[in-house]
C-alpha cells in the first residue's frame, strides 16, 4: 500500500465517543487537560459533546456530569489551532441544539443517522449548511449497507448541504474489503469537492488498518481517539494510527511525540477500566452490534445475573440500531425469564 | 342506523389518513364522506374512491364547497403541521370540529384515556392527537404522576423504517418536541424528553415504546403498578396490540416500562403498530365528539 504524499485530518473522538467509556462522566478539568493537549499536538479537530451526540444527556444514554453547553463553552475559549465539532443525532437531539452550539463557536456539526435513514437529516444538515458550518452527514453502522445503497444514503445528505461524508463502521464489524469498497464507491459517486470520512471502532483490532484502506480508498478525514477512548474496545488509536502515519508518508500534521503523550500521560490515567479487546467488544465486532451497547449490557448484565455477551448477541440477532439502548433492560430481563 | 352517524371528512390521503379511513369505515359513530388529497395519483385516494368516498385531490379548496351540503361535522388532519393552520382556519370558520393528527398542535394535545373526556365536555373545537410516540406512551407517564410526583419523564419510541413516512422524516424534530411537551402537559411529568429510533430490519420489527419516570419521591410500587395496569386496559379498547412487555422496573427514583403496540394491520402490516395508535386514537377522538353532536341534535330537536 503506497500512501505517501497523501494529507488527511485527523479528528480525535475521546471527549464524545470516549464520553461512552467513561458513562459520560467526563470532568471540566479532564476536558481542559487533554482538549489542550491535543490542541498542542496539533489535532485539527476535536469532537466534543454527550457520547450520544447534542441532547443525549437522558435515563436511556446516561446523565452526563455537565451539559454540552458546559463542556463547549469551558474547552472552545482555549483552542489555539484546533477546532471543535459536535454530534448531533436527529431523534435524539435537535435544531435548538445545533443552534446552541453553533453560538458557543463549533466549528463542525456532524448530523448521524442510521445509514439507512439519512432523509431524517434534511433540516439539520441544511440548517447547519446555512450557520456557515463545516457540515458532516455521518452514516452509522455503515456495514449494514452494500456500498451502491449506502452511496443513495450520501447523496442524500451531500443534496442537503453536506460538504464531508462519513462512513461510519459504529460496530466495529469491518473488514478491510468493506471499507476499502464503500470509501472508493463514495469517493467516485460523490462530488469532488466534497470529502470522505472514516470512523472505525477497534472491536476486530482492525481501527488502524481499516483507516488505512480508507486513505486509499480516497478518504480525506479519519477519526480515531487518543489511546483508543471510546465505545466498545475504543475507536482506532489515534497516537498509534498517527505514527503509522507518518511512517507511510502520509501527512497529518499531528506531532507523535506529543500525541502519544497525551495518550499516555493523560488519557490512561483518565479510564475507569483499560480499553481492551474483551470478549464482549469482539462479540460486538464479531455480531454487529453498537459499540455504545458495550457498558449497558454488562451493568443490565450484573444486575439481572446475566451473561453480558448473551445479551449482545441476543441485540445483535434483533438488529438493533444505535439509540435502541433501551432494549438491553429488556432482553436482560427476558434472559433471566428464560432462565426460570 | 346509517342516518344516525355523524359525517366526517378525511385530509390528507398519506399512511394515516387511509388507515384511519379504514377503521372510520368500521365505526357505528361516524360515517366518512370525503377524503381529501393533493395527489389524484396517491394510492390513498384510490382506496376512498373504490370505498365509495367522494374525493377531491385539491386540497382542503376542493371540500370547501361540499361541507355544508354533505353535512360534515368532523374533519381529521392528517396532513403536515406546516398545512394544518390553514385547513384549521377554514373549517373553523364552518363550524367543523377538528381533529389534528399533525405535530402542530394548535388545539390541547389530546391523549384519550388521560383527557378526552375533558376535552370533550369543554367543547374545545380543535384537539391534537400529538403523536405515535406520544400516544403510546403518555398514558403511562400519566398513569404515574397519577400516584406520585414525576420530576422527569422520558420516553423511546422505536419504529420499522418502512412505517416512517416522508412527512414524519423531514420533521423529525416536531416529534421530539411535541411529544416531550406533551410528557409535560398531558403526562405530568416536571420535565419530559422524547426519543425516537427508526430501525430498517427485515421483516420489520414491531413498534416498541419504553416509558422511564423519575419519581421524586421513592415510587410507591404497588400502587404504581395497578395504575399502569388499569391503564394499559384501558389503551387496548381501542388498539388491542398494546402490550407491556417487561416492568414496571423499580430502580432507585427510576421507573420502566416496556411496550411493545402491534397494529391491527389494516392499511400498513402489523408492525406499524404507530400508525394504528394514532389512527384509533383519533378515532376514538371523534367518535366520542360524535356522540355529543348527536346528544346536542336531539335535544335540539326536543325542544
Amino acid at each position: 500500500m503506497n500512501l505517501n504524499g497523501k494529507k488527511i485530518i485527523l479528528h480525535d473522538m475521546c471527549l464524545r465517543d470516549g464520553m461512552h467509556a467513561k458513562r459520560h462522566q467526563i470532568s471540566l478539568k479532564e476536558m481542559i487537560s487533554l482538549a489542550t493537549a491535543l490542541d498542542q499536538a496539533g489535532v485539527p479537530l476535536i469532537e466534543i459533546t454527550h457520547g450520544d451526540g447534542l441532547g443525549g444527556a437522558s435515563v436511556n444514554y446516561g446523565f452526563p456530569a455537565h451539559t454540552d453547553e458546559e463542556y463547549l463553552s469551558t474547552v472552545i475559549p482555549l483552542m489555539k489551532q484546533a477546532k471543535i465539532s459536535a454530534l448531533l443525532l436527529p431523534g435524539i437531539g435537535t435544531v435548538d441544539h445545533l443552534r446552541m452550539a453553533h453560538e458557543l463557536g463549533v466549528s463542525t456539526i456532524r448530523v448521524a443517522a442510521q445509514c439507512t435513514e439519512a432523509d431524517v437529516t434534511e433540516q439539520h444538515i441544511s440548517l447547519s449548511r446555512e450557520l456557515g458550518l463545516d457540515t458532516v452527514g455521518f452514516l452509522m453502522m455503515a456495514h449494514m449497507l452494500e456500498p451502491q445503497a449506502l452511496l443513495k444514503q450520501a447523496k442524500l445528505m451531500e443534496s442537503y448541504g453536506a460538504n464531508c461524508i462519513y462512513c461510519t463502521d459504529s460496530a466495529g464489524y469491518m473488514l478491510q474489503d468493506d471499507v476499502y469498497s464503500r470509501i472508493k464507491v463514495l469517493r467516485d459517486g460523490l462530488k469532488p469537492e466534497t470529502q470522505i470520512g472514516f470512523h472505525g471502532h477497534h472491536n476486530l483490532a482492525l481501527g488502524v488498518a481499516n483507516s488505512l484502506s480508507a486513505v486509499d480508498a480516497g478518504a480525506d478525514r479519519i477519526d480515531g481517539s487518543a489511546a483508543g477512548l471510546g465505545a466498545g474496545a475504543g475507536n482506532t488509536p489515534l497516537e498509534v494510527f498517527n505514527a503509522v502515519c507518518t511512517r507511510m508518508g502520509v501527512e497529518t500534521g499531528v506531532d507523535v511525540f506529543k500525541l502519544m503523550a497525551a495518550a499516555e500521560e493523560i488519557v490512561v490515567p483518565m479510564m475507569e477500566q483499560p480499553i481492551r479487546l474483551d470478549r464482549d467488544s469482539l462479540v460486538l465486532g464479531y455480531a454487529g452490534v453498537y459499540s455504545s451497547f458495550l457498558l449497558h449490557a454488562k451493568r443490565a448484565a450484573k444486575k439481572y445475573g446475566v451473561r453480558s455477551e448473551e445479551i449482545l448477541m441476543e441485540l445483535g440477532r434483533m438488529k438493533t440500531v444505535g439509540g435502541q439502548e433501551d432494549m438491553i433492560e429488556d432482553v436482560a430481563i427476558n434472559l433471566r425469564n428464560a432462565q426460570g | 342506523m346509517e342516518n344516525n352517524k355523524i359525517n366526517v371528512a378525511l385530509i390528507g390521503s398519506g399512511n394515516i389518513g387511509t388507515d384511519l379511513m379504514i377503521k372510520a369505515l368500521r365505526s357505528e359513530k361516524i360515517n366518512p364522506v370525503w377524503m381529501v388529497g393533493i395527489d389524484a395519483n396517491s394510492d390513498g385516494l384510490q382506496k376512498a374512491k373504490n370505498a365509495g368516498l367522494k374525493t377531491t385531490h385539491s386540497g382542503i379548496d376542493g371540500l370547501l364547497e361540499h361541507i355544508e351540503a354533505d353535512n360534515i361535522k368532523i374533519a381529521f388532519d392528517a396532513t403536515s403541521a406546516y398545512v394544518h393552520g390553514e385547513n384549521n382556519e377554514k373549517l373553523q370558520k364552518m363550524g367543523v370540529k377538528v381533529i389534528d393528527l399533525t405535530p402542530a398542535a394548535i388545539g390541547p394535545f389530546c391523549v384519550p384515556p388521560v383527557n378526552l373526556e375533558q376535552l370533550v365536555n369543554a367543547n374545545e373545537a380543535n384537539v391534537n392527537m400529538v403523536t405515535c410516540g406520544g400516544q403510546a406512551t403518555i398514558p403511562i407517564v400519566a398513569a404515574i404522576s397519577k400516584i406520585q410526583a414525576v420530576d422527569y419523564g422520558e420516553i423511546v419510541a422505536t419504529i420499522a423504517s418502512k412505517s416512517a413516512g416522508p412527512g414524519t422524516r423531514k420533521n423529525i424534530d416536531e416529534f421530539t418536541r411535541t411529544t416531550a411537551s406533551a410528557i409535560e402537559q398531558i403526562g405530568g411529568a416536571k420535565k419530559g424528553k422524547a426519543i425516537i429510533v427508526m430501525n430498517p430490519a427485515e421483516p420489520p420489527l414491531m413498534m416498541r415504546d419504553t416509558v422511564h419516570c423519575l419519581t421524586a419521591e421513592e415510587p410507591d410500587q404497588q400502587a404504581i403498578t395497578t395504575s399502569i395496569l388499569a391503564i394499559i386496559e384501558e389503551v387496548q379498547k381501542y388498539v388491542p396490540g398494546y402490550t407491556l412487555k417487561n416492568g414496571p422496573v423499580f430502580d432507585g427514583n427510576r421507573v420502566s416500562v416496556f411496550l411493545e403496540v402491534a397494529g391491527l394491520g389494516d392499511y400498513l402490516p402489523k408492525y406499524a403498530g404507530n400508525l394504528d395508535i394514532m389512527t384509533a386514537a383519533a378515532l376514538r377522538t371523534g367518535e366520542m365528539i360524535a356522540d355529543q353532536l348527536a346528544e346536542t341534535d336531539h335535544s335540539t330537536g326536543d325542544q
